[in-house]
């Protein structure tokens, strides 16, 4: 579908935004992406997040690696720079963006080929190191581009289009990043945009490393009976923790819980997420117990989903090295060139 | 027995144990001579272990100021009984072997064409001192002062010296200047007038500075506005990216708020250094990563993105012995076909080659005006030897009227003036287009960065024509680069030479010592030292203005010869190419015997 060029036309009573943008600035090209790809519809939640949240398009930065999923920042956020770079060596790439310039959002978009497999020591050390960051993984259990070969994500025993079955053990995103230091930790299915679109947009307004692991089924080499990333079977399975609700600069709640079963979480930008215990045992912000539940629940076949974790009070790769408040990117001789005046003390001290 | 005499031209070599303690020693002895005011050279020749392997020191002294390795040895300090029969057999004939005589060494493992200073160091060591390690450390410091008295350093200098090492630990001074002491009234009293070689104080150094190129190199990050730098440890580019460190807490700590204008990272490995590299000079800071070779072979992948996405980077590669892990302490000038056309796929770089610690500096500082300019990786080739030895150079200078050079970036003002913006678009005809930094103007100028074929617009495309427009201009901007890297260097012969020779990097200071030698031989050669690849004109006039050229290099297979025939579609009978690997520094004395052995050939075959 590349050769169709998007129509510039737009409906007069489209809404808009705070800052005038309607949904269409937040697009970008057309998907080339097969039809019904969960893929789609997590470009589609990100444009939603970025509109709801009133975000200057040219503010966030995308970036991606290889694959099915490492083609979506094209197609979301036309007017926000983007850079499709190897396979998966997003992450390096996004740290030194972020290193560059910390006043951008930083968007990586990967998925389970890019991130679980080539890319997996980048994915941990680039959430070890604190960056700060919305990590998505568009996780399908397969490569789609190189038509159909299990990843590492895939299930033991999950069954290929082709017959086979997996025999090895799936390497579960979610608790790594748990494991590895991320401060913002979610799991979400492409097809629940009520759960993903709120999580995403707390996510951003999460200040550290914030990762979403999104189940996203491959309608075209792994979307069959058989298959654990399937849109029947995750709908199946789905066990979600909690039910968010994103408030934009303390807009009214609207929502009303029974007490005790609901929770507000104050932002580091200043906004408040709105959380609804589906599970009355299940705590978001201690991260031992989180990791202790997922394991429970994944041994039960479960996947969970929601906010997993969060640390409201989380810093990032900036605050641990100390840089000024000063975006690198914009500095030149008079701050960073110590001239011919400081040489002298460098040549006193070699003789 | 026949005696070498010499004043302030000659060479000691140390043979220790690795972790013994000598660097520092040998370090010191070569400093004393320097502060007598008489050029030195010294090169570290260590193995790839912390403890116990064999280790050399040499220090060559030369009040000529030659600061190659000349080859020989007038004076081994045999240190290390491991290594002892291949030291004795070093030493030129009439030299001087010192050694520790607290065993007895059999006369069938001694020459006779030597001159033999006996001291019983150990034994000395173990009646002063009774702790196992003090009785090792300072056995170092015994024998520096033993040199000292046997060559007429001034112990002034030494104890100098030595207050200075230790400054803020100072109860070490005193033991360290009883240990000197003591080394010297042993030598006085019983080797005097053994040894025939003298340090004489003079004043050939002037304000010259003692330094190492990975020094040099850090500081030249610093002065050139690298603000993000990313690496991963591997010798001998380590102390590159400590030296970076070292100088931003000088340099780049706001004095205000304590914070820095620097970021270093540590990265998983060279892939992930380079990554984070290319990400931060996409976002518009200077970055750059220190490797050395097998780093550049892991960094294959994301230097051809840079190429092709065109994107600035500098990547500072220390050579050093391969293929593999190969001879990770020794030097080398083999990875220059690697990097000149890194990664899959067509793709040519910048090479900058510096002579020693100055250039070096001189030429990190630049490249990232270069690799900004040209939105290229520029990729700056030190080796081992000038890395990680000391070097003596000319004090280091900056211009205060030097402005950095960000290239060719769109504004925010000039996108909402209307200014067309094309991501490889060339307006300017030096095939260079303009690039925005993200986040620059809310509607205008964001386009998608990546590495597969797009059209001048930056849009995603796989048709012939326009890859193919991409890559021609790709070319164009290396006639472009062609014309803003370093030129090379020429010196020409006293009198009119069908001969030239070619070199570069870390082979300068020795080549300099060999042309003067021949010269005074009466064979002249016109001299090119090459800076930089893409090669300018003037290189390819050089060669085409000679009968044949001699092209020197520290490699198996003439890369440069390689990159020169090939690049400059020369004739390849033209360039006869002498060629130095063991991974040792090359000496003057094994470049004039390869160009004279061949220009004697050449002599008569014309007779014939």
């Amino acid at each position: 579908m590349t050769y169709i060029t998007k129509p510039k036309l737009r409906h007069p009573g489209i809404p808009v935004n705070k800052l005038g943008f309607t949904h269409r600035d937040y697009e970008g090209t057309v998907s080339t992406l097969c039809a019904g790809c969960g893929h789609d519809s997590i470009s589609f939640a990100i444009i939603q997040a970025c509109f709801e949240l009133n975000i200057e398009p040219h503010r966030v930065a995308k970036l991606s690696g290889i694959g099915c999923s490492s083609k979506t920042p094209d197609y979301m956020l036309g007017q926000s720079h983007g850079f499709n770079s190897v396979h998966g060596r997003m992450p390096s790439v996004l740290t030194g963006a972020n290193l560059a310039n910390k006043d951008l959002l930083y968007m990586g978009i990967s998925g389970d080929g890019d991130s679980a497999s080539i890319g997996l020591g980048q994915f941990v050390h680039c959430v070890r190191r604190g960056v700060n960051m919305v990590y998505i993984t568009e996780n399908n259990g397969v490569y789609g581009l190189t038509k159909g070969q299990f990843s590492a994500t895939a299930d033991k025993g999950s069954k290929s289009k082709a017959g086979g079955s997996n025999m090895d053990s799936p390497l579960d995103l979610v608790s790594m990043a748990l494991l590895i230091g991320a401060t913002f930790v979610g799991r979400s299915f492409s097809g629940d945009k009520a759960q993903l679109v709120p999580l995403i947009m707390a996510a951003m307004s999460h200040k550290g490393p914030a990762f979403i692991d999104v189940v996203s089924p491959c309608v075209a080499f792994n979307n069959h009976a058989g298959s654990t990333k399937a849109y029947d079977f995750v709908r199946e399975h789905n066990e979600a923790v909690n039910r968010l609700d994103f408030m934009v600069d303390r807009e009214p709640i609207t929502v009303d819980y029974a007490p005790g079963t609901s929770e507000e979480v104050e932002l580091h930008d200043g906004s408040k997420l709105r959380l609804a215990k589906l599970h009355a045992d299940y705590d978001p912000h201690d991260r031992i117990k989180a990791m202790t539940y997922l394991q429970s629940h994944a041994a039960a076949g479960e996947l969970v989903t929601g906010l997993i974790y969060m640390d409201p009070a989380a810093s990032d790769m900036h605050a641990n090295l100390n840089t000024v408040d000063k975006p690198l990117n914009r500095m030149m001789e008079a701050e960073l060139c110590p001239g011919s005046a400081g040489l002298k003390s460098f040549n006193d001290a070699h003789r | 027995m026949s005696q070498i005499k010499a004043v302030n031209d000659f060479v000691v070599k140390f043979a220790n144990v690795n972790g013994s303690g000598s660097a520092s020693a040998n370090e010191m002895f070569a400093r004393s001579i320097l502060r007598m005011g008489v050029p030195v050279a010294s090169r570290n020749i260590f193995p790839s272990n912390i403890q116990g392997l064999p280790t050399w020191y040499e220090v060559r002294v030369s009040g000529k100021g030659w600061l190659g390795r000349r080859g020989g040895v007038d004076l081994m300090v045999a240190m290390n009984p491991q290594t002892w029969d291949k030291d004795i057999a070093s030493i030129d004939p009439g030299g001087y072997l010192f050694y520790d005589s607290s065993r007895p060494v059999p006369m069938s493992r001694m020459r006779e064409d030597i001159n033999i200073i006996r001291m019983p160091l150990t034994e000395i060591c173990n009646k002063v001192y009774s702790d196992p390690r003090q009785r090792q450390l300072f056995k170092n410091i015994i024998y520096v002062g033993a040199l000292a008295q046997l060559l007429g350093i001034d112990m002034e200098v030494l104890k100098q010296l030595v207050g200075e090492q230790y400054k803020g630990k100072d109860k070490l001074i005193a033991p360290n200047h009883q240990a000197l002491q003591m080394g010297h009234d042993y030598a006085r009293d019983n080797l005097s007038s053994l040894c025939g070689l003298t340090v004489e104080k003079a004043d050939a150094v002037k304000d010259r500075i003692f330094v190492n190129g990975n020094d040099a190199a850090g500081l030249g990050c610093v002065y050139g506005g690298a603000t993000v730098a990313a690496w991963y440890p591997i010798t001998p580019s380590t102390s590159v990216a400590e030296a970076f460190a070292r100088h931003c807490k000088t340099y780049r700590v706001d004095p205000e708020t304590r914070k820095n204008k620097f970021a270093i990272v540590q990265a998983e490995d060279e892939i992930s250094a380079i990554g984070a590299v290319i990400g931060a000079g996409w976002n518009g800071a200077r970055a750059f990563t220190a490797t050395s070779g097998p780093g550049i072979s892991l960094m294959q992948e994301f230097l051809g993105l840079a190429y092709f996405a065109e994107i600035p980077a500098v990547i500072i590669d220390v050579q050093r012995g391969g293929p593999s892990t190969g001879m990770p302490t020794r030097t080398q000038q083999a990875d220059l076909l690697v990097c000149a056309y890194a990664s899959h796929g067509d793709t040519k770089h910048i090479l900058m080659l510096p002579q020693d610690p100055r250039e070096t500096f001189e030429f990190c500082a630049i490249s990232f005006d270069l690799a900004e300019r040209l939105q290229t990786p520029v990729f700056v080739l030190e080796d081992l030897d000038i890395g990680m030895n000391e070097w003596l150079c000319e004090p280091f200078t900056w211009d205060d009227k030097h402005t950095y050079d960000r290239g060719k970036i769109m504004t925010a003002e000039e996108l909402e003036a209307g200014k067309t913006f094309g991501r490889y678009l060339d307006v300017d005809g030096d095939a260079i287009a303009y690039r925005t930094l993200p986040g620059t103007h809310p509607t205008k100028g964001a386009y998608f960065t990546r590495g597969t074929s797009r059209d001048r617009y930056a849009k995603y495309s796989e048709e012939g024509a326009v890859y193919q427009d991409n890559m021609q201009r790709l070319l164009r901007k290396l006639e472009t680069a062609k014309t803003l890297v370093p030129k090379p260097v020429i010196k020409m012969a006293r009198e009119k030479a069908r001969y030239g020779v070619i070199y570069f990097g870390s082979t300068a200071p020795a080549m300099d010592e060999a042309m003067a030698s021949l010269e005074a031989q009466g064979q002249h050669l016109d001299m090119m030292r090459l800076r930089a690849f893409p090669f300018n004109d003037e290189v390819v006039d050089f060669i085409n203005s000679h009968d044949q050229v001699f092209l020197v290099e520290q490699n198996r297979d003439a890369q440069m010869r390689m990159l020169l025939v090939n690049e400059c579609s020369l004739d390849p009978a033209r360039i006869i190419s002498i060629l130095h690997f063991d991974g040792t520094p090359i000496t003057a004395r094994f470049i004039i015997s390869a160009i004279a052995e061949r220009m004697h050939l050449k002599s008569k075959e014309a007779a014939e």
